[in-house]
């Protein structure tokens, strides 16, 4: 089996070399199809290690190498392939495989194709790595290595000049890289703080080892360490205050924002929190668990308000992330990790099939996002439709599909827990999370064809890329179903506790279920009212002040444009201007100037006549026995 | 009676001589004769001061030291010859090529 564990770890790195090795020439279409092979390889050896879980019940755990070890720190090269992190395997390699193949089709008249492949394999690896470590070193080194290509996909057509942010709110895709890689920088010093806080207490790395000290640490020093963890979890995964940079990394490739910023990466920071329940269940951090439901409900309910009104598809679906990655936080937070687990999985299948579709839709509007600008699309997109419709019927949480399932019990939990006022908001966000996303497919899809205004001509996307997409709508319509077995076997592993709802709750649960249905539906129904008949635009609706404050993202972007970016960047002019060139680069050069006179002055020595040299030779031994002499004196 | 010290003054003086020789003179073979006799006063400080301590190793050093200088006169003269073949004098004020 450890074969297993290796191939499906090192296929994607193969397959990022090998596009590497292409990166400069011009577009080859076998480097995309091979790079498709070897994830999907990896993708089969992960089913194969998944079904050897379930089978025996027990993980793998492998050693590869020792990494550091020096004194009493040893940090090996160690993954382990346990409940949790097949269950991340098998998503994040089944969404990958899928989301190259589409990439293929995607990316068919970029000139940097190749390169294109050679990141997201590469990124592929780093996740496997996060999700894989034994240790939280190697969750740290992944956890940076997704970090580093995000960075590189979101910054892609890094060519595209700056724009202003009322034209562009992302402004241009190398800076919403650069703000991606910054916020998350901050966030990861935390997560740092947080590491060492753990290393220093319990004299390790491993999981094993940290969460069976656990019980013997200070109750402080539990509360620090899984507060400044979940700083790190909250930057990956763009929780409030750190959010901004998740709608601005819209600016990548749409395969990039459906595999890095929807289905896997920004899920780390929930997958962190699973893998380290060990720490929030202690009762000492209770409240810091508290503290992350409640800020995941209020992220769920603030993002889902900002999508209320947006008018670009991606940052449609971007704001829809964000909200359901609160969803996962607010059961992680709760204590229901396995529920967290299962919305996180669930989410991952129906959000990449939103943004696929939403690729289709641009590459055929030719790069237009704006979606009053759409509509009627359902005459030639059949298939994208199709797609759309289902994974926005999964999104809103419609049964029989998986997000009901998934997000009905996460507002159960709530309800379970007696946090009511959670349970309320979350409840709302979910009549919510219906209304914006049916917006979005009813003004792309249905209504009159605004888009022969702008003398657009959208086509259907390529077949294969139709066809490769239809596993995650497949899963989308039937994961809810796999609720109860799921439960069972993550929550068999000794690491993930499991959660059942009170003989109370499960009274009710019928009850509750049909009330978040309601309004569900409600806001599909509204949906429909208002936008099914194409576009009405409201304009005293429009410049109402909570339209404005939804549209300008609560004026947070300004905000920390105005009180931090200007204020940073006047300071580092100041720094700049008066401590570096005036006492830092003055010192330094002055060194150099020191030098530079002293050697001018001093080469009138070399006049090139040996009898000089002599001369200095006769005077330098004179003075050397001076100085022996005057030394020998005093001693 | 002559002692130890006669022999380092003697030695002290050559050496004198020699270095004066070294500073002053301008003609490439002169400086030669010039180090041979501050080498000589060296020799002539370690035989003294070897039959002083009775200990053969000043002795063996002098003699160490001619072998040196007998290979250094003859590298050296070897050189002399080409450089006067080149430059047509030995004088260190017309042979400055590398100055600074």
């Amino acid at each position: 089996m450890e074969k297993f564990v290796y191939i499906a770890l090192f296929a994607p790195l193969v397959s990022s070399l090998f596009a590497a090795l292409f990166g400069m020439s011009p577009k080859k279409t076998f480097v995309g199809v091979i790079a498709s092979l070897l994830l999907a390889t990896s993708f089969v050896a992960s089913a194969i290690l998944a079904a050897y879980v379930v089978q025996t019940g027990h993980g793998i755990h492998v050693t590869m190498m020792d990494w550091i070890s020096a004194g009493d720190l040893a940090i090996p090269f160690g993954f382990v392939v346990d409940h949790v992190s097949v269950t991340m395997m098998v998503v994040v390699t089944l969404v990958s495989t899928v989301v190259h193949i589409y990439s293929i089709g995607y990316m068919d008249h970029d000139k940097s194709f190749n390169r294109f492949f050679s990141y997201l394999s590469a990124f592929v690896f780093s996740m496997l790595v996060l999700v894989m470590s034994d240790n939280f070193a190697g969750l740290f080194i992944g956890w940076e290595g997704v970090g580093v290509c995000s960075w590189l996909l979101i910054g892609f057509w890094y060519h595209k000049a700056d724009q202003s942010p009322e034209v562009n709110p992302s402004i241009s895709p190398s800076w919403a890289a650069n703000e991606a890689f910054i916020v998350n920088r901050i966030a990861d010093l935390a997560m740092l703080v947080g590491i060492f806080v753990l290393y220093w207490n319990t004299g390790s790395l491993q999981y094993d080892v940290v969460f069976a000290a656990l019980p013997y640490l200070d109750e402080s020093i539990l509360t620090l360490a899984a507060i400044a963890l979940f700083i790190g979890a909250m930057g990956k995964s763009a929780q409030f205050p750190l959010h901004t940079w998740l709608t601005d990394a819209m600016e990548g490739p749409t395969p990039v924002s459906a595999l890095i910023h929807a289905a896997t990466m920004v899920t780390a920071g929930v997958f962190l929190v699973i893998r380290a329940n060990p720490l929030y269940s202690m009762p000492e951090v209770s409240e810091v668990s508290f503290f992350i439901a409640a800020l995941g409900t209020f992220v769920a309910f603030f993002a889902a308000s900002m999508a209320l009104v947006e008018r670009d598809l991606k940052r449609i679906i971007a704001y829809s992330t964000l909200s359901q990655l609160g969803y996962m936080f607010a059961a992680a937070g709760l204590g229901a990790y396995w529920i967290a687990l299962f919305h996180l999985a669930a989410h991952a299948f129906f959000k990449a099939l939103l943004f696929l579709g939403a690729g289709n839709v641009m590459h055929a509007m030719h790069d237009e996002l704006d979606i009053f600008k759409m509509g009627g699309l359902k005459k030639v997109m059949r298939g994208t439709y199709l797609y759309m419709g289902i994974a926005s019927i999964a999104l809103a949480g419609i049964p029989p599909l998986a997000g009901f399932f998934s997000k009905d019990a996460i507002i159960e939990t709530a309800f379970n827990e007696g946090t009511l006022f959670l349970w309320a908001m979350l409840v709302v966000t979910a009549g919510m999370t219906a209304f914006y996303s049916f917006r979005q497919v009813f003004l792309t899809f249905d209504g009159d064809e605004r888009y022969k205004e702008f003398d657009i001509h959208p086509h259907e996307m390529y077949k294969f890329v139709l066809v490769a997409m239809s596993p995650l709508a497949l899963l989308a319509i039937i994961a809810g179903f796999f609720q109860g077995a799921f439960q069972k076997f993550v929550t068999s592993s000794p690491l993930m506790p499991d959660y059942v709802m009170s003989e109370h709750t499960h009274h009710l649960a019928i009850y509750l279920g049909i009330l978040v249905l309601i309004f569900a539906v409600g806001g599909i129904v509204l949906a429909w009212k208002k936008y099914g008949n194409g576009l009405k635009r409201d304009e005293k609706c429009e410049n109402s002040f909570i339209f404005q404050l939804l549209k300008n993202q609560y004026y947070i972007p300004k905000f920390y444009a105005e009180f931090i970016s200007k204020p940073y960047y006047l300071l580092s002019q100041i720094m700049w201007k008066s401590v570096d060139m005036k006492i830092v680069d003055a010192t330094v050069d002055s060194i150099a100037y020191l030098f530079f006179k002293g050697g001018d002055q001093t080469r009138k020595m070399q006049t090139g006549n040996l009898s000089n040299y002599l001369n200095w030779m006769a005077v330098g031994l004179v003075l050397m026995l001076l100085v022996a002499a005057v030394t020998a004196l005093i001693a | 009676m002559i002692g130890l010290s006669h022999y380092l003054i003697l030695s002290g003086l050559l050496f004198a001589i020699g270095l004066v020789g070294v500073i002053r003179r301008r003609n490439l073979l002169m400086l030669f004769f010039a180090t041979e006799i501050m080498l000589n006063a060296a020799n002539i400080a370690f035989a003294a001061a070897s039959y002083y301590y009775n200990d053969l190793t000043g002795q063996m050093f002098a003699f160490f030291i001619i072998a040196v200088a007998a290979s250094e006169v003859a590298v050296g003269l070897g050189l002399l010859i080409v450089l006067y073949k080149k430059f047509g004098t030995l004088d260190l004020d017309d042979l400055a090529s590398m100055k600074g």
